[in-house]
């Protein structure tokens, strides 16, 4: 039964081209990083009457400014992309009326909520993949190689990370009784997150500490965050089992 | 082998089912009726697990419905009143690989019972479209393949051909009819000539509650009123007023060019009415007695109710 659930969340991913949009999005990303990382400042160089003092400023790029931007574009447009393409998930069946075929059938609910997140995450892996790769060929083209030991770490840490939102915003769908609502529920999530983040003692413990100690990784820093690992662990764990609990004693 | 005792359901202020108890035996049709808002459709959800009653018990083929460690869900098949379906999925994906998986039915069975299904319904040539492209009606036959794809002993139907064409309405109620002694059906609908057609029981509610629960015959003896419909060429005005003398006429109207005429007792009706027409020389056009009708009855009781 489970495996049926999840056949039809990939069919589904296929079919409504969501599959395609979170690989696109991502190798874009991949690709356009260590671009970015490269040529901004080259770019900034070519200004025009640009004064000397200002141009010495400008540092010459580095394999961490690759990974920085990468971390960086991966943290906005990809928690972005994970929260909107998750958040109606479980929202919308219940609006359309999916749902209540669905539960009248010999279906956990629990079930229904986990293959959401399994579906889910695995689009996500592929994704990160995909987008490591990129990033990886085109950071040793312009910078070098990368350690690859601590840049699968890197990137193990960033899957991580999304999990934390992809989590929260089925949470948010489990959650609401419509889809605008799971929006405004999951956007306050994030925001809060991002509260969090920008709390100078308080970022380490959050899930961007993750990324700082990714990022932190690669620059030859070896001081691990575990606080942020272990509460993104808690966070993604408590996300799913709040809606599964939440779904079972739910009428529809 | 459905059995409700007490059910109650409020939503706010607003009562449901205020102790509804029925008792549908097995193999039977059993026709719900009652007017929108009833609680018809709250009797439904309960039955499928999907709303909780605030009182009482349900139980289906002896296990109780939301107590029992047995999960109901294996033993019905349920058609909502607006059957929905992801759109982006062709009917035969739905049935074979999504809802036959549901129901743990091995491939070639799926793939049997599918093609099967499909014939029956009349989706076969449309069994590779995409759902979200089909009509209400096809989705009404596509609802009612889902919840027959694993032989339930018991089926819920909510207004199965409220959607459908004459044609549609009369092949589907013809498969309901088939099922008859396999399955147990309860039908909730509006049309009450569907009733009449193919139910064996037919259960009232008005406001929670269940008002008359009888055998459709035995409900249609009990509750209607025999009515003659008469139409004459001329001179009725006189006739009228005589007849009304009669003591077994209960009322008498006129609907040009109509006369409708309530009566106790058919038998002496019959007899005398044609008499009395003969006796005065009048010209007959139609002279009709009306089947009961169980419109009437519904009408009669719901409205007693409210």
């Amino acid at each position: 039964m489970f495996r049926t659930l999840l056949a039809k969340e990939f069919l589904e991913q296929r079919r409504t081209s969501k599959l395609l949009i979170f690989l696109v999005v991502f190798f874009i990303v991949g690709c356009i990083s260590p671009l970015l990382a490269k040529y901004t400042p080259e770019l900034l160089r070519t200004i025009p009457d640009i004064p000397p003092e200002f141009a010495a400023l400008i540092p010459e790029p580095s394999l961490k400014d690759s990974i920085d931007q990468y971390a960086k574009n991966t943290s906005q447009f990809g928690v972005l992309l994970v929260i909107v393409l998750t958040m109606n998930v479980i929202a919308q069946e219940r609006e359309r009326g999916t749902a209540a075929m669905l539960f009248s059938k010999p279906v956990r609910r629990s079930a229904v909520v986990l293959s959401k997140w399994l579906a889910g995450m695995t689009t996500i892996t592929v994704s990160v993949i995909i987008s490591s790769i990129a990033c990886a060929i085109y950071t040793a083209i312009l910078f070098g190689g990368l350690p690859l030991g601590k840049y699968l770490i890197f990137n193990l840490l960033l899957l991580l990370f999304l999990a934390v939102y992809h989590s929260v915003a089925l949470l948010a769908s489990a959650l609401a009784r419509t889809q605008g609502m799971a929006a405004a529920i999951a956007f306050g999530g994030l925001a809060v997150l991002l509260v969090l983040s920008s709390l100078p003692r308080i970022n380490n413990f959050s899930p961007i500490g993750l990324l700082n100690w990714g990022s932190a990784l690669l620059s030859g820093n070896d001081q691990a965050h575990w606080p942020a690992l272990i509460i993104s662990l808690a966070l993604t764990a408590g996300c799913v089992l709040t809606a599964c609990l939440y779904l079972e004693r739910q009428e529809i | 082998m459905i059995r409700i005792e007490n059910l109650v359901k409020h939503y706010g202020t607003v009562h449901a089912l205020d102790g509804l108890s029925l008792n549908v035996e097995a193999g039977v049709v059993y026709g719900f009726l009652g007017p929108n808002g009833a609680g018809k459709t709250t009797t439904m959800r309960i039955l499928t697990g999907l709303a909780r009653a605030d009182a009482g018990r349900a139980w289906i083929l002896d296990t109780e419905i939301g107590q029992s460690a047995k999960d109901v869900r294996h033993l019905i098949g349920v058609l909502p009143e607006e059957p929905v379906f992801y759109p982006w999925m062709t009917a035969r994906e739905y049935l074979r690989d999504f809802v036959a998986g549901l129901y743990r039915m091995d491939a070639p069975t799926a793939r049997k019972r599918t093609d099967e299904l499909l014939g029956i319904v009349g989706l076969k040539e449309a069994r590779n479209r995409r759902i979200g492209g089909f009509s209400r009606g096809m989705r009404q036959r596509l609802g009612l393949a889902q919840a027959l794809i694993h032989n339930p002993p018991v089926l819920l139907l909510d207004e199965p051909v409220s959607a459908l064409d004459p044609a549609g309405r009369k092949e589907v109620l013809g498969l309901i009819e088939s099922l008859r002694g396999k399955a147990t059906i309860l039908l909730s609908t509006h049309i009450l000539a569907d009733v009449e057609r193919v139910c064996d029981v037919v259960g009232i509610i008005n406001k929670g509650r269940l008002i008359v629960q009888e055998q459709r015959e035995e409900l249609l003896r009990q509750y209607t009123t025999p009515v003659f419909e008469i139409e004459l060429d001329s001179g009725f005005e006189a006739w009228m007023e005589h007849a009304r003398q009669f003591p077994f006429v209960e009322n008498l109207t006129y609907d040009n060019p109509t006369i409708r005429v309530l009566v106790k007792d058919i038998r002496t009706a019959q007899k005398t009415l044609l008499d009395s027409l003969a006796a005065e020389d009048l010209l007959v056009r139609r002279f009709e007695i009306l089947h009961p009708s169980l419109e009437d009855v519904f009408l009669r009781l719901t409205s007693k109710g409210a």
